[in-house]
């Protein structure tokens, strides 16, 4: 089981929180909410809660809470270029269909 | 799929609900906007990755608009259909806008705002700004990925009222939901203020393209007060490439320029501005149309002495901004440079010179009023950290107030109250029976209301008949987030209600302001002097009218003999109170007092309340009359 980042995400991740001043990772989730069900969570993380499982790519440190982490596993967080707008993309292998904007999915 | 951003713990927003937020610099040379991105205020580039947009627009014939630096290129070549730095017109009329016979645009003055002819028909300067908001709100929503929920647009701390509802009106126009206006300095110190998260009194320098603001704001625990504001609404960098221009014309001899030629050198000035940024030469080099050819080298020595004159008028706001705030040079801990004006080395070594201290120039002084009007926008839009819920204290600079019987202004907001603000004051009337009062809303620090400036009428009607000093009449004014002015009268007894929101229908230059600021302090004794006398004039009036009153209905209280000498008494007062000296005004009062003293007191036993009650004198109007401690006689 495993999350990473690609290194373009990490680089940017790594950036942020420097610019924040604090925050030791980045916390990944899911949550059911939606007009497909499930939604990502995308956060800055100030500090690891007990059961958080946590993995290190590219240097940044990713924590996921375990009921999230099968709706995640296999994921790469990319960061990525369109047009004017840029952001974080989430590449999962587990989504069977999602909204059209992509905000919310399914597995 | 969408693109996402990272949020604050536990702030993650559900699907489709994303609070797009963005700050915008509306500038008079060039405007920016900026968002707040994964915690980041980023300034947001155009596709070739440009971050300003030169605020300028050009109008074509086939109706098409061009915004920016297509439009910019074109301003030496249709001068008369591209509008450059309209910030100025921005809720003015023709008059209030300096040299306005040198500029190359066809004007029509209308009441309230000026008008520009163009080939693509008539545009107001709102229209105008409108053409740039909406490029920068295009540019967000692309760089974005949605819809804007919120922007906060920033105006130099010195906009009046009505230059403030010119930008409020263009934001509508532009389809921005705009949340809040937000001064420039002190969107400034929310960018330099959080990021340093220093306490302490901060003077902030703003040289724009074409205005100069200096505040001196204090920041305490996250908490922004500005103590004082000052500045002049012309005078930028444009009036610096301006200089180098006259200078061209005169180190090369040339003769009257096109409107295109003049133009174009003012465009190779400004550039040789920005050259002698980092160098110690410039070299200026142009072909004219008229077939002469420009060819001169300008040194920073040479460009700091032709505008020597220029950083010294910026100095004369600043020292009567930091005596505004009761402080002297020593007591500033750090001065805050905004402004790609301020690039230039001779201005900042002048503001170091004067401030005794290398000014903080550390974050981009093109971006940083971008930044902050971002920052603020992503908290107001309710996308901030946990404890970020900082207080934003700004001040309006002239007192508000409303005019009282003899032409005086009973001031209701004093100047530099901080905003949002409330206040109430009572006020009565001033003739028995009179059912209506008209509220003049003045602003202004004079005594007299000739001397100040007038905002607004209403009338309050309704009010229930009753003698004169008895009703009680509750003026209210408030003032916004964005320094607009809302007054309202209320009659206390029976809730007759009237209010009025001011629009004011053009604004007063920052030289007036400045203006009636010093001339309220050099009127200062003469004033009070005058205010002195029409008070005694006023309760004159008053008496007499009281005492008129009281013949009327109970003239047979009092013998024939008696009856002389009231009439006397109240001819004497009548003629006293036409002329001006307030002594014999006050000796005549006294004097009708005492002779209608014993007549007081048979109407007393007659019950004076019975013989006013139910009287139906038709509607009768005067202006308010300040609620006394003391009954009137």
């Amino acid at each position: 089981m495993a999350v990473t980042l690609s290194e373009r995400a990490a680089t940017h991740v790594a950036r942020y929180i420097v610019k924040r001043g604090k925050g030791i990772g980045l916390r990944l989730g899911v949550r059911t909410s939606g007009c497909s069900g499930m939604a990502y969570k995308l956060e800055f993380a100030d500090a690891a809660q007990p059961d958080d499982i946590q993995f290190e790519s590219h240097g940044v440190k990713v924590l996921i809470d375990p009921k999230s982490l099968p709706y995640l596993d296999g994921t790469e967080l990319d960061y990525a270029r369109e047009g004017l707008n840029e952001g974080f993309r989430f590449n999962n292998p587990n989504v069977r269909d999602a909204c059209g904007c992509g905000e919310s999915f399914n597995v | 799929m969408a693109l996402l951003q990272i949020a604050e713990p536990g702030e993650s927003t559900p699907p489709h609900q994303h609070r797009l937020a963005v700050g915008i610099d509306l500038g008079t040379t060039n405007s920016l906007v900026a968002t707040v991105r994964s915690g980041l205020a980023v300034v947001l580039s155009d596709d070739l990755g440009r971050p300003l947009l030169p605020s300028v627009v050009r109008y074509l014939p086939d109706g098409e608009v061009e915004v920016g630096y297509d439009a910019q290129a074109r301003q030496a070549t249709d001068p008369r259909n591209t509008i450059v730095s309209v910030k100025r017109f921005m809720g003015r009329g023709l008059r209030d806008v300096a040299n306005h016979e040198g500029l190359p645009y066809h004007f029509d003055d209308r009441p309230g705002m000026l008008r520009l002819h163009t080939v693509a028909g008539v545009r107001s300067p709102v229209e105008v700004s409108a053409d740039i908001l909406r490029v920068l709100r295009q540019r967000a929503e692309a760089s974005l990925g949605g819809p804007l929920s919120a922007a906060v647009i920033t105006v130099p701390a010195y906009f009046d009222d009505a230059q403030r509802q010119a930008t409020k009106d263009a934001a509508r126009l532009a389809g921005l939901p705009l949340i809040r206006l937000l001064n420039e300095p002190t969107a400034a110190a929310i960018a330099y203020g959080l990021d340093n998260a220093a306490e302490g009194i901060y003077a902030v320098y703003d040289l724009g393209g074409g205005t100069f603001d200096i505040s001196i704001l204090r920041l305490t625990r996250g908490v922004f007060e500005v103590l004082a504001t000052g500045g002049d609404s012309a005078l930028g960098g444009d009036d610096f490439d301006h200089r180098i221009f006259c200078w061209i014309l005169e180190a090369a001899a040339l003769q009257p320029l096109s409107v295109e030629d003049a133009r174009m050198l003012l465009t190779r000035a400004r550039e040789a501005k920005e050259y002698l940024t980092l160098h110690g030469m410039a070299p200026i080099s142009a072909r004219l149309n008229s077939g002469e050819v420009v060819d001169l080298t300008l040194s920073t020595e040479t460009f700091a002495e032709i505008t020597r004159t220029l950083l010294a008028k910026t100095m004369q706001p600043v020292k009567k901004a930091l005596r505004d705030a009761g402080l002297s040079i020593g007591d500033v801990k750090g001065v805050v440079m905004v402004g790609g004006a301020t690039r230039m080395p001779q201005v900042q070594r002048a503001v170091g010179d004067f401030f005794r201290q290398e000014p903080l120039n550390n974050l981009d002084p093109d971006k940083v009023v971008a930044i902050g009007a971002a920052m603020q926008a992503n908290l107001l839009a309710g996308n901030g950290r946990a404890g970020d819920d900082w207080l934003l204290l700004d001040v309006i600079p002239l007192s508000l107030g409303i005019e009282t019987m003899g032409g005086l202004v009973e001031k209701i907001i004093p100047r530099n109250s901080t905003i949002p603000t409330a206040r109430a004051q009572e006020f009565t009337t001033f003739r028995d029976g009179q059912t209506a009062l008209s509220v003049h809303v003045v602003q202004g620090e004079r005594e007299l209301v000739s001397d100040c400036r007038s905002l607004a009428r209403f009338e309050l009607h309704g009010i229930p008949p009753l003698v004169a000093g008895a009703a009680r009449i509750r003026v209210s004014f408030q003032v916004d987030a964005d320094g607009l002015l809302a007054v309202s009268a209320r009659e206390q007894t029976a809730g007759a209600e009237a209010s009025i929101v001011v629009k004011p229908s053009y604004g007063l230059t920052d030289d007036e302001i400045a203006l009636m600021l010093k001339d309220s302090l050099l009127h200062v004794r003469e004033d009070a002097a005058v205010r002195a006398l029409k008070e005694s004039q006023v309760d004159a009036q008053r008496l007499l009218e009281a005492v008129r009153t009281a013949l009327a209905s109970d003239g047979e209280l009092l013998s024939a003999d008696e009856r002389a000498r009231v009439d006397a008494g109240l001819l004497r007062l009548d003629d006293a109170a036409r002329g001006d000296n307030r002594r014999q005004i006050m000796l005549a009062m006294d004097d009708l007092e005492a002779d209608t003293k014993d007549f007081a007191a048979r109407r007393m036993d007659k019950s004076i309340r019975q013989a006013f009650a139910g009287r139906n004198i038709s509607e009768i109007e005067t202006v308010a009359l300040p609620a006394r401690r003391e009954e009137a006689p």
